[in-house]
């Protein structure tokens, strides 16, 4: 756990799966020549985005949704410390156990010597964010205790060798279904050889494999959508039925929960519940919903754990403008309509959080300074699609420019060798934003990365940083205005002197003007929120 | 009080020490709906054959014959305490009704192995959402614990008519949160195999609803 002055009180940051693990373009670079990869995300990020556009779409009140599911995130996350403690005071009078956690370590700990006094050396699980970025699965293993996956995809990146989730809504869409079919065929002990690769033969495999374990298995770990303060009610969101089990059957059932996963009343579950499905996987509902509060005599686990895990969730708590990322409820919409995503993959942002709000999430959870969580703050085109979306209004392009400041910030706290042209660019970018008058000016975004331009007004490569990442740029570019204003007041000879390079601006803008309107009108499709018109609180 | 928690709570405190003060929540969205019974139950019969539920409007009189023709070939089938006596048909030779007693910690309730080997459930349901083609289950005497329509491969669900609102907020009024709720919106399914959508995987493959006029 690094500890961070920031000019603000200390902060802690978590560890676990909340980092960069190499350069975000050095990764994307690589991820980029993945074909499959990329033709599948491509498919699967349109297919969510046209079924999202579609079910946002019919209701009439969506804006409003997105208002209130805002507005009650801003209210939770300025009264944590209460609502946490009325959700442990209402869980445990329910016969619930709460247990509380630092980090991720502290968490898995936890986890591992509940499971122990059960005495079991086998555990089923429900897919969970929160277990993924601590790293629990590899934890038990090490200490002699399997972990099987039960949701589906989860299930074929498990058993899948070596493999990693590339997307959090549909973590195995990089596979196809014949790479599945070979899986199963080879890990699926006592199926039919002969499986064939339709779909459905392959969930009914998943069903032979993972029935006599839901009727055996003792204790189930799992995430948790929501905890309700004022019932201490939680609730899990699903679609195969595997959660149902998990949460009904064994007899003890070990929950992990962010901290910020806490809704004040029931009367703001049903806002979320709204939201999320929609949002999520473009359904006007998931196939099943559970909710349970504390345990119920007869009927599911007797036995009941809740670990609420800090792992930095404090310390974005502590960035004013940064904390609302801790609104996000996981949804994945920033993803699908993000292209950068689309074309870098999940696996390029290193850590359980991908796309656009693991750009924001990682470097505030895990620290910005540490491994290369630095890089992903400048893994986007500042296109604003991710914000369109977002059924919680958060605002990720002003966090990631804020992010971007605070990068350079601790690089010259550290008086790190900054190249002069980052450092200026940056700088000027960092000044740009956070003044309310030029923020306006700004307001769809400055692709910082994207300053320079080669002889031939294309983009090169800039050094440093965001090296790299630039070669694929095919992302949209600003609005023509606001960057040439910005440009000629601010910096205007900054970059003659990257590597000696000719500036072209309004070339360069002449040459994405289609691309930002393309990019433009994609994201205003998927993000469905063009009825309402932008007032003050829509921002 | 425990280290950690002392220590995250002061954490939290620490890091709001800019003391926020957001506004209440606006809640501009609808909780009332404004059309009729008729439109609403077209909504939820066309959501739920959407979500590949088979759909049938039956009353008092037909019920047990419906509920006959769907349990089909199913020689054992569960139901709770609860469930109404006159809503199923006769037990044959070839057809057995089985009670459950909604608390597997005393008797009279099926054990996890005997729910596997019976072909069917039948329920009632409490409310609803015709939106989003949802079905509430809240653990009342004719819906059971959660297990009995969990683990049977084929789950009869009654909907009376007055149970059906049109909004997630109406559907919400008339839940009690404090025992499990169950909510339903088509049989079990996954889309994580090339995004194509498959019916039944680990819950209740098949799903009818008998809507009870
Ligand atoms: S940031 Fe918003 S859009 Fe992205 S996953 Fe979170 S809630 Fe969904």
């Amino acid at each position: 756990m690094s500890v961070t002055q920031l000019g603000m009180p200390q902060v802690r940051h978590g560890v676990g799966n909340i980092f960069e693990t190499e350069p975000f373009p050095k990764y994307a670079e690589r991820e980029l020549k993945n074909e499959q990869l990329r033709a599948n995300l491509g498919f699967a990020t349109h297919k969510i985005r046209d079924k999202r556009a579609a079910v946002t779409g019919e209701l009439p009140d969506w804006q409003d949704l997105r208002t209130a599911g805002s507005m009650i995130k801003q209210k939770v996350m300025a009264n944590l410390d209460t609502y946490l403690e009325e959700f442990e005071r209402n869980f445990t009078a329910r016969g619930g156990h709460v247990h509380w956690a630092r980090d991720a370590h502290e968490a898995n700990e936890i986890a591992l010597k509940l499971i122990q006094a059960e005495g079991v050396d086998e555990i089923i699980k429900i897919k969970s964010m929160a277990t993924a970025e601590s790293g629990l699965n590899e934890y038990l293993e090490e200490n002699g205790i399997n972990a099987i996956e039960t949701d589906l995809a989860e299930e074929i990146v498990q058993l899948g060798d070596n493999d990693r989730p590339s997307h959090i809504l549909v973590p195995a869409i990089h596979r196809n279904r014949t790479e599945i079919r070979d899986i199963f065929r080879k890990k699926i002990e006592g199926v039919d050889p002969n499986l064939s690769d339709d779909p459905a033969e392959l969930a009914e495999a998943s069903r032979f494999r993972l029935r006599e374990k839901f009727l055996s298995t003792k204790v189930a770990v799992s995430g948790v959508n929501f905890g309700i303060a004022e019932t201490g009610t939680m609730t899990i969101v699903e679609s195969e039925g595997n959660g149902r089990m998990c949460l009904t059957l064994p007899e003890t059932l070990i929950t992990f929960m962010g901290i910020e996963k806490i809704l004040p009343t029931v009367e703001d579950y049903e806002v979320f519940l709204q939201l999320l499905p929609r949002s999520s996987t473009g359904e006007r509902m998931n196939p099943y919903t559970s909710t349970w509060t504390g345990v119920t005599p007869g009927d599911g686990p007797q036995n009941l754990h809740v670990i609420l895990m800090d792992n930095g969730r404090t310390a974005a708590l502590a960035d004013e403008v940064g904390r609302q990322a801790l609104h996000c409820i996981r949804c994945s919409a920033c993803m699908n309509v993000c292209p950068v995503y689309e074309r870098a993959g999940g696996h390029a942002y290193g850590s359980t959080y991908p796309g656009p709000i693991g750009a924001i999430l990682s470097p505030q959870l895990g620290g910005i300074e540490n491994e290369f969580n630095s890089t992903l703050p400048y893994a986007s085109s500042l296109c604003g699609a991710c914000y369109d979306a977002c059924p919680v209004k958060i605002n990720i392009p002003e966090v990631l420019v804020h992010l971007r400041g605070k990068d350079i910030d601790a690089k010259k706290a550290k008086k790190k060798q900054i190249p002069t042209q980052m450092d200026g660019l940056m700088f000027g970018a960092k000044k740009l934003f956070s003044s309310g008058k030029l923020m306006a000016l700004a307001e769809k975004g400055l692709p910082m990365s994207k300053l320079v331009t080669g002889k031939d007004h294309k983009i090169s490569k800039l050094p440093g940083l965001v090296g790299g990442w630039t070669d694929y740029r095919d992302i949209p570019e600003p609005p023509a205005q606001s960057f040439r204003n910005w440009y000629k007041k601010e910096r205007p000879s900054e970059t003659k002197r990257v590597a000696g390079e000719r500036v072209d601006i309004d070339a360069l803008i002449a040459q994405n003007k289609n691309k930002v309107a393309e990019a433009h009108a994609a994201a205003e499709v998927a993000a469905t929120d063009k009825p309402a018109p932008k007032t003050e609180e829509t921002k | 009080m425990s280290d950690a928690k002392a220590e995250i709570l002061g954490r939290i405190r620490s890091s709001l020490s800019d003391h926020p003060q957001p506004a209440e929540p606006i809640r501009n969205y609808r909780k009332v709906s404004d059309k009729s019974q008729a439109e609403v139950l077209e909504m939820l019969i066309d959501r739920l054959v959407d979500y590949k539920a088979n759909v049938f409007e039956e009353t008092e009189e037909t019920i047990a014959q419906r509920i006959a023709e769907q349990l089909g070939k199913s020689s054992r089938y569960v139901v709770p305490t609860g469930l109404k006596n006159e809503w199923l048909p006769e037990d044959t030779a070839a057809r057995t009704r089985m009670v459950d007693s909604g608390n597997d910690q005393k008797s009279g309730a099926l054990s996890l192995r005997e729910l596997d080997a019976v072909d069917a459930v039948v329920t009632s349901s409490t409310v609803s959402c015709a939106e989003t083609g949802t079905i509430f289950l809240t653990s009342q005497e004719d819906e059971g614990r959660r297990a009995i329509t969990l683990v049977p491969d084929h789950h009869i669900c009654v909907v009376p008519l007055d149970t059906v609102v049109e909004l997630i907020p109406e559907s919400m009024r008339r839940v009690d949160f404090n025992k499990p709720v169950t909510m339903i919106s088509g049989p079990s399914a996954t889309s994580d195999i090339e995004l194509i959508r498959v019916e039944g995987v680990h819950g209740p493959r098949t799903l009818d609803v008998i809507i009870l006029k």
